[in-house]
């Protein structure tokens, strides 16, 4: 890489900044110190600022009491809370929507990229539309739109769409009907976790024997009979402990039941179907990047067509799709964020938006809030090499 | 032995092979599943279709000065007609937006220069773009030399501040962009390590975090007399988020570049400047514009999130403008225009850069 200097006579050595390594040296601890110096003059800023509005630092804020009332929160909370529970509120609330923005992402995704390369005409069309309309209009306004011009303008509560006698639609929300266990129901997930152990040891017994003998069964098929039927077997075995609570009208609004708020639900539609735009454009062009003459190959060794897919086009296809589709679902959590714009109680609306703005606490609130993102872009990122690692074709 | 000596007359090929009712059966009702999914397909452009043309063409008012005007049957673009200045100047004073015209007009002449193959001088359009364009603009924009009225950026919104947060963040975060890739390349353990830190900060956290830090903490960070503009602290905000998405860009670039280029410039004895500057990034840069293309759209879409920060961009704008009390309940007018005038802006750009990428992969597809 670096330019070797022509060889001199003995005894003379070349000037320090003709050095490649001397000058590079000199180079970075003068990186490190301008870095040094900007940070001693921001800290320095910062103390002499704080002083002067008489803000003290430090993580103490973190236990006082909030007083301050959330909308939607997936544990106990009460305006008598501190504040540092307003953070876990947020932190629940930013990864319930990520979490099920991701799973619906992928579901429109998926399907929307693969009818992209559709034969029909017709459906390839419209996926197509649907990838270029939602993902040139920017997430925000989308938000705005299902929030404001939406969920907004629904009737009322004493006028709200039905659909059946227990999932009511209104201007407050989204009210369902809400499962209460009764005693014996412990046993269904317990079973539900050993169908699952059971099906992973069918699937590597089925792929040893298929190793050693070449016969095969559709353990696939099986796996999935075994996790959702063995639980149902025992639901109705034991004589179904369920009972619904439906939500029901009393006076001006519904009680019982699951209340969906409508922020959440113009958020999690929002993010779901922008995301999904991008994915169908990842899996059509994971699939494309699947040259042709992998499935002739196939083909030729007369494999049947969903043996094709199953073991040649889809674990290539992957390979490609994995990554992107990954730093997409890490998009999906950075933009739960825009929460803040309708009020959806997420980490940054709830404690960078009233948290911050009620202590004043600036750098300590806003530091944390980074932090979570940034962890959770690490783990990701970890994820992500891990897979690659994993996957990357060995060249020889 | 009959010989027929008249050439047969041609026939067209047969109606199953050629027209439109053989292209019906090839695309839509080849087999049963496929005609299924045609008729479902037909019921979702009927059901989805149909409404809107009817709400947004048919059935929509178009002239008019006030909601009177509207019959509420379907669009009311009186509305967006009554606002169209607002949405495009903000609350640039009326008498002045001929200043802001000037700029439109330049801004696009000279994209325009720059996008199309054929023009000529593209290294100066280039260097005037990117250098003393900027310059007018603020000059001419914000005013207060050479006897222009002087109008202070709280006064600037709708389309001309969202075009010039996006070029603006752009413009100053390719050559941030540019040192990050470089420094991320390097031999020097502390540079890179420095410049990995940076770049992975600000992609990891959210842009809504750093314009909130860059509204609220940077006046923390600065010295108390000093008063920084709130545009320009989401300006500075926006182009370090962006600084750290174009040197992914740019290493992405520098990387298809072979090593045997920066090598043989180190052989004829350039410096690593000459050799980076006048052999690897020319080479790389072009092949990055497609790149540089896409996260310029995708800044251009986060560019409404400052109005979380109370600047007033094209969204921002018009979010306003439906709580008025004159026009309380067009707010689908408003967002189908906006998300209008956004599309129109990405769509064209994506497909500019689509076909860039093809044109970059001639010989090069299998």
């Amino acid at each position: 890489m670096s330019v070797k200097s022509t060889p001199r006579p003995a005894g003379q050595k070349p000037p320090f900044w003709r050095d490649p390594a001397k000058r590079a040296l000199i180079f970075q601890l003068l990186l490190i110190a301008a870095v040094a110096a900007f940070l001693l003059y921001i800290i320095g800023n910062t103390q002499d600022n704080l002083s002067e509005r008489g803000i003290t630092t430090g993580f103490g804020f973190l236990s006082n009491t909030a007083g301050f009332g959330i909308v939607q929160s997936l544990i106990d909370y009460s305006s008598q809370s501190t504040y540092g529970r307003t953070f876990v509120i947020g932190l629940l609330n930013t990864l319930l929507v990520g979490g099920l923005g991701v799973l619906a992402a992928t579901l429109i995704g998926f399907t929307v990229g693969i009818a992209r390369l559709s034969p029909n005409w017709l459906i390839a069309r419209l996926a197509n539309i649907y990838i270029e309309t939602f993902r040139n209009i920017p997430l925000l306004l989308q938000i705005f739109f299902w929030y404001f011009a939406v969920l907004r303008t629904l009737p009322s509560a004493r006028e709200s769409m039905a659909f059946g006698e227990a999932i009511f639609l209104n201007v407050r929300g989204l009210y369902l009907p809400q499962p209460l266990f009764e005693s014996g129901f412990g046993l269904i997930p317990a079973t539900f976790l050993v169908a699952i152990a059971m099906s992973i040891a069918l699937v590597i017994w089925n792929k040893r024997r298929h190793e050693a003998t070449g016969k095969r069964i559709p353990a696939g098929w099986l796996a999935v009979l075994l996790i959702f039927g063995l639980p149902l077997v025992v639901l109705i075995a034991t004589g179904v402990p369920v009972t619904w609570e439906m939500p029901e009208l009393r006076g001006f609004n519904f009680r019982g039941g699951i209340t969906v708020i409508p922020e959440f639900l113009a958020l999690w539609l929002a993010l779901s179907i922008y995301t999904a735009s991008f994915i169908a454009e990842i899996v059509r062009s994971g699939i494309q990047a699947i040259s042709h003459g992998q499935t002739e190959a196939a083909q030729a060794l007369s494999l049947p067509r969903n043996l094709v897919l199953k073991l040649v086009i889809i674990p290539q296809a992957l390979r490609v799709i994995i990554p992107p589709l990954t730093s997409q679902y890490l998009n999906l959590i950075k933009n739960s964020s825009l929460a803040t714009a309708i009020g959806y109680p997420d980490l940054v609306s709830v404690f960078a938006g009233t948290t911050l703005n009620q202590t004043g606490q600036a750098i300590e609130v806003i530091a944390m809030t980074m932090a979570v993102y940034l962890t959770i872009s690490l783990l990701v990122s970890m994820f992500m090499n891990w897979f690659n690692a994993r996957v990357a074709l060995v060249e020889r | 032995m009959i010989h027929n000596r008249d050439m047969i007359t041609e026939r067209p090929a047969p109606k199953s092979v050629i027209g439109p009712i053989a292209w019906l059966r090839a695309n839509l009702f080849n087999g049963p599943i496929n005609s299924l999914f045609t008729l479902i397909g037909l019921y979702i452009v009927y059901l989805l279709f149909v409404p809107s043309v009817q709400w947004a063409f048919i059935n929509a008012d178009w002239i008019g000065t006030s909601r009177d005007d509207c019959s509420r049957e379907g669009a009311c673009w009186v509305f967006v007609n009554a606002r169209i200045g607002q949405f495009i100047y903000g609350l640039y004073p009326s008498e002045e937006t001929w200043r802001a015209n000037i700029i439109f007009a330049g801004f696009f002449a000279l994209i325009a220069w720059l996008a199309i193959p054929r023009l000529p001088f593209k290294r100066w359009v280039a260097i005037f773009a990117l250098v003393a364009f900027p310059v007018i603009a603020y000059v001419l924009l914000h005013g207060g030399y050479f006897g222009l009225e002087r109008i202070p950026t709280n006064r600037w919104g709708g389309l001309m501040l969202t075009l010039l947060l996006a070029t603006v963040g752009m413009i100053a975060a390719l050559p941030i962009g540019i040192m990050l890739a470089l420094g991320r390349r390097s031999d020097m353990p502390i540079v890179r390590s420095f410049c990995v830190v940076f770049i992975e900060f600000w992609r990891g956290v959210p842009l809504i975090t750093i314009l909130f830090m860059a509204s609220v903490m940077l006046p923390l960070f600065l010295p108390g007399d000093m008063n920084i503009d709130r545009l320009v602290r989401a300006l500075i905000g926006i182009t370090l988020f962006q600084s750290a998405y174009m040197a992914e860009v740019i290493r992405g670039g520098l990387q298809a570049i072979p090593k045997g280029q920066e090598e043989a410039a180190a052989a004829l004895g350039m410096t690593y400047w000459k050799r980076m500057g006048l052999i690897v990034l020319p080479q790389a840069l072009k092949m990055m514009i497609p790149g540089i293309v896409n996260t310029f759209i995708s800044l251009f879409k986060d560019t409404t999130l400052v109005m979380i920060i109370g600047l007033f961009d094209l969204l921002g704008i018009v979010q306003a403008a439906l709580s008025d009390s004159r026009w309380l309940g067009f707010s689908l007018e408003g967002y189908v225009f906006a998300a209008f005038m956004f599309w129109v802006f990405c769509f064209s750009m994506s497909r500019y850069s689509q076909y860039l990428e093809r044109k970059l992969h001639t010989g090069h597809r299998n």
